[in-house]
C-alpha cells in the first residue's frame, strides 16, 4: 500500500510528477489518434485502430470529434503550463495546492470523458462530465488569476535587476497576471459559441468558412477564440521559459512592459472581431502582436548572450567559433529560444505573408489549398510549443551529458526538419503545379512523418524510462518529489 | 539540501561530466548506444528520399484503358421533392430536373470546342495560350475581398498547361489518347458554364448537385454521407491514395479514372464496388471536384462539390464544399450539367 501511496504522492502531489502525468496523457492521445489520419490512414492503420478500440466513427460528426480532440490535448497543455507557473512563481501554498488539484481533475475528466463521448458512442453523461472538466479548468484559471495578483508587497521585487515599477511591483508577474486574466476571458469566447452550437456536432471548423463574406457573431467568436488561445499559450510559455532561464537585466526591463502591452492589445483586437470594431480588428491584432514578439526576441538576445558569455568566460578573447560552440553547447538551454525564432518561419512568417499577399496569391488558389496553409501553420505552432515544453522537461528531470545532448538535439533537429517540410508543403503551390507535385509531396511527407514519428519515439522512450523508474525504490522520482521548479531557476 | 544542490549544479552539459548520479547510467545510456546506428541510417534514408522528391514527373505516362460501359450521354431524372441538405441535415426541396449521370468527358468537351469554334461561340485567345468565350458578367457589390466579374471574354481552358488532355493543332481539338472517357479537367468555371449553356443546359446549383448525390429524404439511408451509403472503401471511389489502377504514388500520383468506373465491374484484377447514387449518378464522390452554378451575392468565388482524386475521403462527403475563383483550373476539377 505504501508503495502505491508514495508513487501516487509523487505523480499527483508534486509539480514534476503532475507534469509527467500530463505529458504521458498527451503522448498517449497523440500516438493513438495520430493513427487515424494522414499516412496511417493511407496505409490502412486507421481501420485497424478503429476496430481494435471499438470506436464509433460517424461521418457527419468529424468536425465535432476533432474539436473535442483539440480541446483534450490543449487542456493538458494548459495544465502543464499552470503547473509550471505555480512551481516557478511565489504564491500562497493554499492557492498552489487548490489550482493544481482542480486543474488536474479538470483536464483528466475533459480528456477521458470528452474522448469517450466523441469517439466511443454518445454517452451523454460523458458529455456532461467533459463540460464539467472544462469548467473546473476555467475555475482553476480564475484561482490562478487571484494567486498571481501582483499588487501585493509580499511579491514585490527585491532585486532591482528585474523589471519593476517605482513601487517595486514585479512587471514580470504583471505579465503573467495579464496573460492569465486574458486567457480566462478568452476562454469565454469559445464557451459561449460552444454552448450555442449545442453538442459539438453541429459546429464547424474555422478553416472551412474563411471565404464566406458574411459571418455571424458566433462564427467570428470561434475564429477569434482559437487564434487567441493558441497565442496566449505561446505567450505564457515564453514567460515561463524566461523565468526558468532567469531573464533579467536591461532586456528584461524593456521586454516585460512590451509583453504586457502586447498581450492586452492583442486580446482587445481579437475580442474586437465580435464588435462593430471588426473592420479594424486585424490592425489592432498586428499592433498587439508586434510588441509581444519583440519581447520574445529580447529574451532570445539576452539568453543567447548569456550562454555565450558563460560558455566563454574562461577564454580571454573568444573566437566566433568558440562563441558558437558556447551557444550550442547545451541544446536544452539554447533550444527553446531557437524554436521561438524558428516559429517565425513556420508560423508568423507564413501568417504575415498570407495577409499581405492574400488576394494576389492565396485567394487565387482553391479554398482547400488555403485550408492547408491555415491548418498547417497553427499545427506547426502547436508542435513548437510542445517541443519547448519537452526541452524544459528534459532539464527538469536532470538529463545530463550525452543523454542531454542527444535528447535536446533529437528534439530540435527532428522537429525542425518536420516543421520546415510542413512549411514547404503549405507553400508548394508557389513553385510546383498540382500535376507535377507528387514526388515532392512524397519527400516532404517522409520528412514530416519521420520527424514527428521520431519525436514520438523519443517521448515513448522517456516515458518508458520514467515508468520503470517508478518501480525503483530509490529511483529518480524520489528526488523529484520534493523539488520545486523555483529552486532550479538558472543562476 | 546537499543532494538538491548537487543536482542543481549539474544542469548543463559541461558540469555533467562531474556527475555520478544514477541518471547517467542504465536505460538512457543504453538508448544512446541503441540510437547511434539507426540515426545514421535515417540520415541516409532522408537524403535518398529528398533526392527522389526532385524527380521529374512524366505527365504523359501511359495509362490503362477500360471501357466502363457507362454512357456519358445519359441523363437521370430527379423528381421534385425534399431531401436532406448539408452536414446537419436540413430539409430542402427542389423542382424536378435532369442531370448527367457522369461528369462531362474530355471527348464530349472536345466535340463541343470543335462545334463552338466553328460557330464563333469560342475563340483562341490572341496569345494562342487559351480558349476564351463570352460571359455576361455578375453584379458587383464591392464587398470585402469581392472581385468584379465583368461582361467579356473569359478563359475556358488553357492550351499550354502540360496536364491539359485536349490538344489543339490550330484547327481541330482532339483528346490525348486514353483520356477520351475520362472527365474533362483543366476547365475553368466559365468553360464549364459555356459548355452547359451551349448544350441548352446549365450547371447544377449546389442544392441540385447534393440532392442528385444523396437521394430523396424518404427511405432508408436518406442521410447518407456518400452517394452509396454510410462508409467509404477504396473500391468505392477515386481519392488520394485509393490504390486504383491509374494511381502511381511514386511519380504521377493520383490520376483521374474513366467516368462511371466505380460501377461494380472488375477491370483486370481490380474489382470495383457499385457506387452509384440513389438516382444512378456516378462519380458524385471523388475523381474530380465538380463546378456548381450558384453565383452568390458579394463574392466572386464559385463552389465545387464531390472531392477529388487528390483529396482524402473526408472531402468526399456529399455536403463538403470547395471554392475557387472562376478562372481557376486544375487536373482535379471537372463538371456535369443539368437541364
Amino acid at each position: 500500500m505504501q508503495f502505491v501511496k508514495n508513487r501516487f504522492n509523487y505523480l499527483f502531489n508534486s509539480t514534476k510528477g503532475l507534469i509527467l502525468v500530463a505529458i504521458a496523457m498527451v503522448g498517449i492521445i497523440t500516438a493513438v489518434w495520430g493513427m487515424l489520419s494522414g499516412p496511417m490512414a493511407e496505409m490502412g492503420v486507421r481501420e485497424v485502430v478503429i476496430k481494435a478500440l471499438g470506436m464509433k466513427i460517424v461521418q457527419a460528426e468529424r468536425e465535432g470529434r476533432i474539436i473535442i480532440l483539440y480541446h483534450s490535448i490543449a487542456m493538458a497543455l494548459v495544465a502543464i503550463e499552470t503547473y509550471m507557473v505555480t512551481g516557478l512563481l511565489k504564491m500562497k501554498a493554499f492557492f498552489k495546492t487548490a489550482i493544481n488539484a482542480i486543474i488536474t481533475v479538470g483536464y483528466i475528466l475533459t480528456m477521458i470523458f470528452g474522448m469517450g463521448f466523441a469517439y466511443f458512442g454518445h454517452n451523454w453523461a460523458f458529455h456532461g462530465v467533459y463540460i464539467f472538466g472544462l469548467s473546473l479548468i476555467f475555475f482553476a484559471g480564475v484561482l490562478l488569476v487571484i494567486a498571481l495578483w501582483p499588487w501585493n508587497s509580499e511579491v514585490y521585487v527585491t532585486d532591482m535587476d528585474y523589471a519593476h515599477t517605482k513601487k517595486g511591483v514585479d512587471m514580470e508577474r504583471v505579465a503573467f497576471f495579464a496573460t492569465a486574466v486574458t486567457t480566462v476571458l478568452s476562454a469565454l469566447f469559445g464557451a459561449v459559441p460552444g454552448s450555442f452550437y449545442g453538442h459539438g456536432f453541429e459546429t464547424f471548423l474555422a478553416e472551412n468558412i474563411i471565404r464566406l463574406p458574411e459571418k455571424t457573431t458566433m462564427e467570428y467568436s470561434i475564429i477569434g477564440h482559437l487564434h487567441i488561445m493558441l497565442a496566449l499559450i505561446a505567450i505564457m510559455l515564453t514567460l515561463i521559459i524566461g523565468r526558468w532561464l532567469n531573464f533579467k537585466g536591461v532586456w528584461h526591463k524593456i521586454a516585460m512592459p512590451m509583453m504586457i502591452l502586447g498581450t492586452i492589445v492583442l486580446n482587445l483586437g481579437v475580442w474586437g472581431v465580435v464588435t462593430p470594431l471588426e473592420p479594424v480588428a486585424h490592425m489592432v491584432i498586428y499592433v498587439g502582436a508586434t510588441p509581444s514578439m519583440l519581447a520574445a526576441l529580447f529574451l532570445l538576445i539576452w539568453s543567447w548572450g548569456k550562454l555565450i558569455r558563460e560558455g566563454t568566460a574562461h577564454i580571454q578573447k573568444p573566437s566566433f567559433a568558440q562563441k558558437m560552440g558556447a551557444l550550442l553547447h547545451d541544446p536544452l538551454k539554447f533550444g527553446p529560444t531557437w524554436q521561438m525564432l524558428f516559429m517565425n518561419f513556420t508560423t508568423s512568417g507564413i501568417g504575415i505573408f498570407m495577409a499581405i499577399r492574400l488576394e494576389q496569391i492565396f485567394r487565387v488558389w482553391p479554398a482547400r489549398e488555403e485550408r492547408i496553409e491555415l491548418t498547417g501553420h497553427w499545427h506547426a505552432l502547436s508542435a513548437i510549443i510542445a517541443t519547448i515544453i519537452l526541452m524544459y522537461y528534459g532539464d527538469m528531470i536532470g538529463l545530463k551529458g550525452k543523454v542531454r545532448q542527444l535528447y535536446g538535439w533529437f528534439i530540435l533537429i527532428f522537429s525542425d526538419i518536420a516543421l520546415a517540410a510542413v512549411t514547404v508543403f503549405e507553400m508548394k503551390r508557389l513553385f510546383i503545379t498540382e500535376a507535377a507535385q507528387q514526388p515532392l509531396v512524397n519527400g516532404l511527407m517522409y520528412a514530416i512523418d519521420f520527424g514527428l514519428g521520431m519525436l514520438l519515439v523519443l517521448l515513448a522512450v522517456v516515458m518508458v524510462w520514467r515508468l520503470t523508474d517508478l518501480f525503483n525504490p530509490k529511483g529518480r522520482w524520489t528526488e523529484e518529489v520534493d523539488h520545486e521548479l523555483a529552486q532550479e531557476v538558472s543562476k | 539540501m546537499k543532494r538538491v544542490a548537487d543536482i542543481m549544479s549539474l544542469r548543463g552539459g559541461r558540469s555533467s561530466r562531474r556527475s555520478n548520479l544514477p541518471i547517467n547510467r542504465g536505460l538512457p545510456r543504453a538508448i544512446l548506444r541503441l540510437c547511434s546506428a539507426p540515426l545514421r541510417i535515417y540520415a541516409l534514408a532522408m537524403t535518398f528520399m529528398l533526392l527522389a522528391s526532385c524527380a521529374p514527373v512524366d505527365l504523359n505516362a501511359p495509362i490503362p484503358t477500360f471501357d466502363t460501359g457507362v454512357d456519358s450521354n445519359t441523363w437521370a431524372q430527379i423528381p421534385a421533392g425534399e431531401f436532406y441538405f448539408g452536414q446537419h441535415e436540413d430539409f430542402e426541396s427542389t423542382e424536378a430536373y435532369e442531370i448527367m449521370i457522369t461528369d462531362v468527358t474530355a471527348a464530349q468537351y472536345a466535340d463541343f470546342l470543335n462545334a463552338a469554334l466553328a460557330a464563333g461561340y469560342v475563340k483562341v485567345a490572341e496569345r494562342g495560350d487559351k480558349i476564351v468565350g463570352f460571359y455576361p458578367g455578375d453584379e458587383f457589390r464591392g464587398v470585402k475581398h469581392e472581385e468584379e466579374i465583368k461582361a467579356g471574354d473569359w478563359s475556358y481552358i488553357p492550351l499550354n498547361d502540360p496536364s491539359q488532355r485536349i490538344k489543339f493543332d490550330g484547327a481541330v481539338f482532339n483528346v490525348q489518347s486514353g483520356y477520351e472517357n475520362h472527365p474533362m479537367t483543366n476547365v475553368t468555371w466559365f468553360g464549364a458554364w459555356g459548355y452547359c449553356e451551349y448544350n441548352n443546359s446549365r450547371l447544377p446549383t449546389e442544392m441540385e448537385w447534393e440532392k442528385a448525390g444523396r437521394g430523396p429524404s424518404t427511405g432508408s439511408g436518406s442521410k447518407r454521407p456518400f452517394p452509396w451509403g454510410e462508409e467509404i472503401l477504396r473500391e468505392n471511389a477515386n481519392f488520394y491514395s485509393s490504390r486504383d489502377p491509374f494511381e502511381d504514388m511514386s511519380s504521377v500520383g493520383s490520376r483521374t479514372t474513366p467516368v462511371g468506373f466505380y460501377n461494380g465491374q472488375k477491370y483486370g484484377d481490380y474489382q470495383t464496388l457499385d457506387s452509384a447514387s440513389p438516382y444512378g449518378l456516378y462519380d458524385m464522390a471523388g475523381n474530380v471536384w465538380q463546378w456548381t452554378g450558384n453565383v452568390y451575392e458579394g463574392m466572386h468565388y464559385r463552389f465545387m462539390r464531390g472531392g477529388s482524386k487528390d483529396t482524402y475521403d473526408m472531402d468526399l462527403r456529399l455536403w463538403v464544399r470547395n471554392n475557387a475563383t472562376p478562372i481557376y483550373f486544375s487536373p482535379g476539377v471537372g463538371f456535369r450539367c443539368v437541364r
